[in-house]
């Protein structure tokens, strides 16, 4: 090796030279020249050349030079496709070795030869292997299968490999159960829906068994395993739960995580109120602090997983805040990831003794780590508002100490605590105006000019300071560009007198000498803006802004719900899942918490929404009433439209909502199918809707009594008033409505059909009718044609009665039947229609006075709906 | 998910060896490896968890990850020369400790009986596969033998204390471990029992408040399920010397050494260092080794000390005045001062305000008043062996701020 080390051959020289004593007659000079091979290899010379030659090495009785040949194989055989065949026979030997030590190896190495063509030839003594009387062979011939599966699936699948692993799960010896584990769900990772890992209680007994027996690393493809069945029912869970609970106690880490992702998965399912699930909940705590005396990189790996868990679960660790205080000497990347942790258990009960260590932390020399306790205590400042006022104080004391960086964050977190608590912390501008020339940051640069523009009326002279940024405008980046104009544009709003030129210089800075689009078009709007109509741009450059809230920085419910399916994996360090990070096929399948069992429902099928195709039903035209698919059927109350998505469960966190409107005995109905599509159970539901054309609202609370579980389909009827507030929308039928529950508040709009609203004493008395009819201004009139209805006017009439459209009077004129008809809304409008019917036609002509462009008029006055034909 | 190939650098980046498991990956990716490293390190934010593309590196310098750990119990100590000189073993090693990326033996123990670094006698007849490698009993090879059979047992409890610049006891826990040294013949059955006062804190059923918070960690050896349903802690112990348990107790210790210090800085001429140390423990227990660290300015000068006891020494590598006391019994309280100068022209890089810290050993005595109370040791043969028990407590990570005191004084001085 030395000799390699140190000269500087010929490469065709040595390679020659080593081809000679390869070729030796001696073991031992052949032993060598093998070693001198390999060390080649390893410091990254080229040495495939040689192959032939070793291989022919192959056949050895010696140990030692049979695993360095080996060794060469595994490297150069993909490079050398042809030549690896060579190899084979003596694989077919060594499988027969009567050490198994050897036969081991060469399963081994077997695997670790990626070339297709050979592949057919190691099924043989693979299946003998996997057989072995013993069982060291028997655990490494479990993982060939794996290997053997990446390079070639279908072949492993049709010598039955697969059935043999899934037997080897039944084995006497403890680790060959964690290896057929360990390759199995290696396999089934690759295959998402092979349902390979076929579990049921019997194997999971089995495998809960073999956790107590193997070692350290068995133990976790086990846990890992375990951690992808889904308990029947949570007296089930609970009994796994029980029988891994032990495993917190393992001195070794990993094993810990494998375990704590179980019960953090299997806990879901437990009912809150069980006595266990207390318990579990205290004995989780203790292992994860204990992890934190691990070395810094396992410290770091166990924070970025406790991170997740503190946000799924807050309560574990809700006493433990003390363990997350930064250590001087902790490395930046466990002191980063310590003050996350922090800001999450922050709480009303623990705020002193956090603000007391982060406002030590500020006073640091790690610049990034003070940066960020600075940034902590303003996230304080909004999680936990009864700290607000101490982390404002705690905040000015720190601008006090004229610290350059720690100016600039504490003003930037200001800014947010001001957009947080808006008209509380104000007193404090002074302050911060006194340090607005150390300002050199843009994000500080522009918070403070948002503070300005934000309270220009109270700062007396914002203009002067506003005007001090303005000389270097272009020298600015485009954060505080942007900003200035909004500020000052603010300022002009605020006090237009004496600030007229400073928003006249602005607005050319931005819109003539800058080259960057998104300024010029701000610029431009508010230019505009204040040309057009100074009174919109008030209300719409100082309107009232939405308060922040501490939520930004969670991870999204969905996700949380996946990465604490990945704990102790790279996506629980990433906080991303699988599939954003992993090639291929591998990590596709989206792992899910289970759901907790309410009430004895099992797993019901997924409900699919009631109807999705066919024609929309919103908006109801008079199409609808005519109950086309029924044919000529009695008229039974009015026509209730097909249920239509209102709300995807993709856009609202698992809860997908259909709906329809139905009026019953003179109440309004809104008919709502929830289904839950998420694995969590959804509970706390509220609905509300928006101002709306016709004031409706629901008259009493959404009746949902139990919780959804996942799957299930739950529907729900609310009756609606029509006493709510009454705003003119577009359509004019259009509904917004906003439904809460436990996971989030969603929005969706939907339209009601106008037929809705049609009340049950709309019959006019026919004189009134004529002489109504008369007086209708022809702009109100409206004329529709209706066709492919094969009813005859009585049918019709009686048909349109169901949905309170009264027929007045009936006349035939050559040969066409005309229905006089009248409708009462509820908000007390009166329709008046005329509809000609055809008889054979099936073309009526009919105005259908309940669409778009008849609506205004319909709301604005009494209107009249000429039926004419052609 | 599995590791699809492990690499070990040396401290330029070069690969000394590697191994692919998998063949997923293109080996050449370790090349990213050190750039990232070089950049995230300038960037002053190193993560353990880096990504390049679709490769993932999990950066772990020479510390206890199994694979290393196996190497320095194989080669002594692990050196660039170590790896090199030893390919073979080292390729032998990470063959049986992974397949296919998937962890299998990592107990260097067993290990040793097949894989050893003579390799060159081995003949097949005598290579067999220790049947360890697969047993239930993974950690102990049969057929072991010991003339005079004993066990040493080790309780050793270090001590973490946090005390602000107020003298306020910010957080103090104890971190302690039961360490065998086991020369047993043949499969002996143990079973350890501790006071139950122990028991109790470490099973969380201790209703007291003197312990807070409890975890206690096995080796693989203990039969965790029987400690959960009957708190017996049994086990058939590795050969040797092992740690059997360790345990965290969270709870208010008087810190055993209390340090008082006064540091006033006088800018552009000196700085003036007194520590007062008393012993808060019993006064039949006396404190071996003990060493009190006080940070000084990087820019200090012309030491000058007075101890009323052991000695003080100025390390100007370190910027610490190091204080030892060979022996500090319980109840005394000792004083040392020490004298610097500064130099006229002030550094005006910002320094970190380091704590002080103090070390020391106290045998015979626990805090946490742990007490093994026996130790039953059963084998087939039915010999009779010794079980001996020692007990240290020592420091762990006990910090004490100082820097305030200084930060006021300094602010005082430049006032007057």
């Amino acid at each position: 090796l030395k000799v390699i080390n140190c000269c500087v051959w010929d490469p065709s020289g040595e390679i020659f030279e080593l081809k000679a004593e390869l070729n030796s007659d001696k073991k031992e000079k052949k032993k060598e020249a093998v070693k001198k091979v390999i060390a080649s290899m390893t410091v990254g010379k080229d040495v495939s050349a040689l192959f032939p030659d070793v291989v022919n090495c192959m056949q050895t009785d010696n140990l030692e030079l049979k695993k360095l040949v080996y060794l060469y194989l595994m490297n150069y055989a993909k490079s050398q496709p042809d030549m690896a065949i060579m190899a084979v026979n003596t694989f077919v030997k060594d499988c027969e070795d009567p050490n198994p030590l050897i036969r081991a190896l060469a399963v081994r190495t077997m695997g670790c030869i990626r070339v297709d063509k050979i592949t057919e030839y190691l099924c043989e003594p693979l299946r003998k292997c996997l057989k072995d009387e013993d069982p060291y062979v028997r655990k490494t011939a479990a993982v060939c299968v794996a290997k053997l599966h990446d390079i070639n699936a279908q072949l492993v699948e049709d010598q039955g490999f697969l059935d043999t692993l899934k037997d080897l799960i039944s084995d006497s010896n403890p680790m060959v159960v964690a290896n057929a584990v360990a390759a199995l769900s290696e396999i089934a990772e690759s295959h998402p829906n092979s349902n390979l890992l076929d579990l049921n209680p019997q194997t999971i007994n089995k495998l809960l068994t073999a956790l107590n027996e193997c070692t350290e690393w068995g133990q976790i493809f086990i846990l890992d395993c375990l951690a992808n069945y889904m308990p029947r029912d949570d007296r089930e869970s609970q009994s796994i739960c029980e029988r891994v609970t032990p495993r917190l106690s393992h001195a070794n880490s990993a094993v810990v995580l494998s375990a704590v992702k179980v019960l953090m998965k299997f806990m879901e399912m437990l009912p809150k109120d069980l006595d266990y699930y207390g318990t579990l909940l205290k004995k989780l705590a203790p292992p994860l602090v204990t992890l934190l005396s691990a070395e810094p990189e396992l410290q770091y790996v166990a924070l970025r997983n406790i991170n997740l868990i503190v946000q799924k679960r807050p309560e574990i660790l809700k006493h433990e805040m003390k363990v997350f205080f930064v250590k001087y000497n902790d490395p930046i990347y466990v002191k980063l990831e310590k003050l996350d942790i922090m800001i999450r258990l922050a709480s009303q009960a623990n705020i002193a003794q956090v603000l007391a260590e982060l406002k030590e932390y500020a006073t640091e020399v790690d610049v990034d780590f003070v940066r960020k306790a600075v940034r902590a205590i303003g996230r304080c400042a909004i999680k936990v508002e009864q700290s607000a006022e101490r982390c404002v104080s705690t905040l000015l004391d720190l601008i006090q100490t004229k610290v350059n960086y720690v100016v600039q964050e504490a003003i930037v977190v200001i800014k947010d605590i001001f957009r947080k608590y808006p008209n509380k912390y104000e007193s404090v501008i002074a302050t911060l105006c006194e340090n607005l020339d150390s300002l050199d940051e843009p994000e500080a640069r522009a918070a403070m000019i948002w503070i300005v523009g934000e309270y220009a009326e109270r700062i007396d002279n914002a203009d002067e300071l506003l005007e001090s940024f303005l000389e270097g405008f272009h020298d600015e980046s485009t954060q505080v560009q942007l900003q200035l104009l909004t500020a000052i544009v603010k300022l002009f709003l605020k006090k237009p007198t004496e600030t007229q030129e400073l928003v006249q210089q602005v607005l050319s800075l931005a819109t003539q000498d800058s080259d960057n689009p998104d300024l010029r078009d701000r610029g431009y709007i508010y230019w505009r803006l204040l040309s057009t109509d100074p009174v919109a741009a008030k209300e719409v450059v100082l309107a009232e802004k939405p308060l922040i809230s501490e939520e930004t920085d969670l991870i999204e419910p969905t996700l949380l719900e996946e990465l604490i399916c990945h704990i102790g994996t790279l996506a629980s360090v990433y906080h991303k899942p699988p599939s954003a990070f992993v090639e291929g096929s591998r990590g596709v399948q989206h792992k899910r918490l289970p759901a907790r069992m309410g009430a004895g429902l099992g797993a019901a099928p997924a409900a699919m929404p009631a109807s999705l195709g066919g024609a929309p039903a919103v908006g109801g035209g008079l199409g609808d009433l005519f109950d086309l698919g029924g044919g000529v059927g009695m008229p039974t109350g009015s026509y209730v439209a097909p249920k239509t998505a209102w709300l995807l469960a993709m856009k609202a966190k698992g809860l997908e909502i259909s709906g329809t409107f139905a009026r019953r005995g003179g109440i309004i109905q809104m008919d709502l199918s929830l289904t839950n599509k998420a694995m969590s159970v959804m509970t706390d539901f509220a609905i509300q809707f928006n101002r709306n054309s016709f004031g409706l609202a629901p008259a009493g609370p959404m009746q949902v009594l139990t919780p959804l579980s996942p799957n299930q389909t739950i529907d729900v009827s609310l009756p609606l008033s029509m006493s709510g507030p009454v705003m003119k929308m577009e359509p004019l039928n259009n509904l917004q409505v906003a439904v809460k529950n436990n996971i989030d508040v969603f929005y969706f709009s939907c339209q009601y059909p106008l037929s809705l609203l049609f009340v049950e004493d709309g019959k006019m008395d026919r004189q009134v009718f004529l002489a109504t009819w008369k007086d209708i201004p022809n702009d109100n009139e409206a004329q529709f044609q209706i066709k492919d209805i094969h009813l005859n006017s009585d049918v019709a009439s009686n048909k349109l009665q169901g949905s309170n459209i009264f027929t007045i009077a009936k006349r035939t004129v050559e040969g066409q039947d005309m229905l006089y008809q009248s409708v009462k809304l509820t908000n007390g409008i009166w329709v008046l229609a005329e509809m000609r019917i055809q008889t054979g036609n099936p073309n009526y002509t009919k105005t259908n006075g309940f669409r778009d462009c008849m609506q205004k008029q319909m709301y604005d006055s009494t209107s009249v709906v000429r039926f004419s034909s052609k | 998910m599995s590791a699809s190939a492990v690499f070990v650098l040396d401290l330029k980046g070069k690969v000394l060896i590697c191994r692919n498991y998998k063949g997923d990956v293109d080996m050449s990716e370790i090349d990213h490896f050190f750039t990232l490293l070089m950049q995230q390190e300038e960037e002053g934010l190193v993560c353990p968890v880096m990504s390049h593309g679709n490769v993932h590196f999990l950066n772990k310098r020479a510390s206890p990850v199994p694979c290393v750990q196996v190497f320095t119990e194989y080669f002594k100590e692990l050196e660039e020369e170590s790896i090199q000189d030893n390919f073979v073993v080292v390729y032998e090693l990470l063959d049986e400790l992974m397949d296919f990326g998937f962890p299998q033996t990592t107990d260097s123990k067993i290990l040793q009986e097949y894989i050893t670094q003579k390799g060159n006698k081995l003949e097949v007849a005598k290579t067999k596969v220790p049947t360890t490698v697969t047993n239930a009993v993974s950690w102990r090879s049969e057929g072991i033998k010991y003339k005079k059979n004993e066990v040493f047992i080790d309780v050793i409890e270090s001590i973490n204390v946090l005390v602000n610049a107020n003298g306020s006891v910010m957080s103090s826990d104890i971190v302690g471990s039961i360490k065998l040294k086991t020369m047993l013949s043949g499969m002996p059955e143990l079973r350890l029992g501790l006071n139950d006062r122990m028991l109790f804190a470490l099973t969380g059923r201790d209703k007291g408040k003197s312990v807070a918070m409890e975890d206690v960690k096995f080796h693989q050896c203990v039969r965790l399920s029987r400690f959960e349903s009957d708190r017996t802690i049994s086990f058939i112990p590795p050969d040797g010397e092992s740690e059997l348990m360790s345990y965290r107790i969270n709870t208010h210790v008087k810190p055993l050494i209390w340090i008082e210090s006064v540091i006033e800085k006088f800018s552009h001429s000196r700085v003036e260092i007194m520590v007062k140390a008393k012993g808060q423990f019993k006064k039949q227990s006396v404190a071996n080794n003990v060493e009190i660290h006080v940070p000084v300015p990087s820019d200090a000068d012309s030491p000058k000390f007075k101890a009323s006891t052991g000695h003080a020494k100025y390390v100007p590598e370190k910027n610490l005045v190091v204080w030892s006391i060979k022996s500090f019994p319980g109840g005394k309280e000792f004083l040392m001062r020490a004298h610097f100068g500064l130099p006229s022209v002030e550094n005006h890089e910002l320094e970190g305000r380091p704590p002080i810290t103090v070390k020391f050993e106290i045998p015979y005595f626990t805090v946490s008043g742990i007490q093994v109370r026996y130790m039953k040791i059963i084998e087939k043969s039915g010999y009779q062996a010794l079980p001996w028990v020692r007990y240290i407590t020592q420091s762990g990570v006990w910090r004490v701020c100082c820097w305030t005191t200084a930060l006021t004084r300094t602010s005082r001085t430049a006032a007057a």
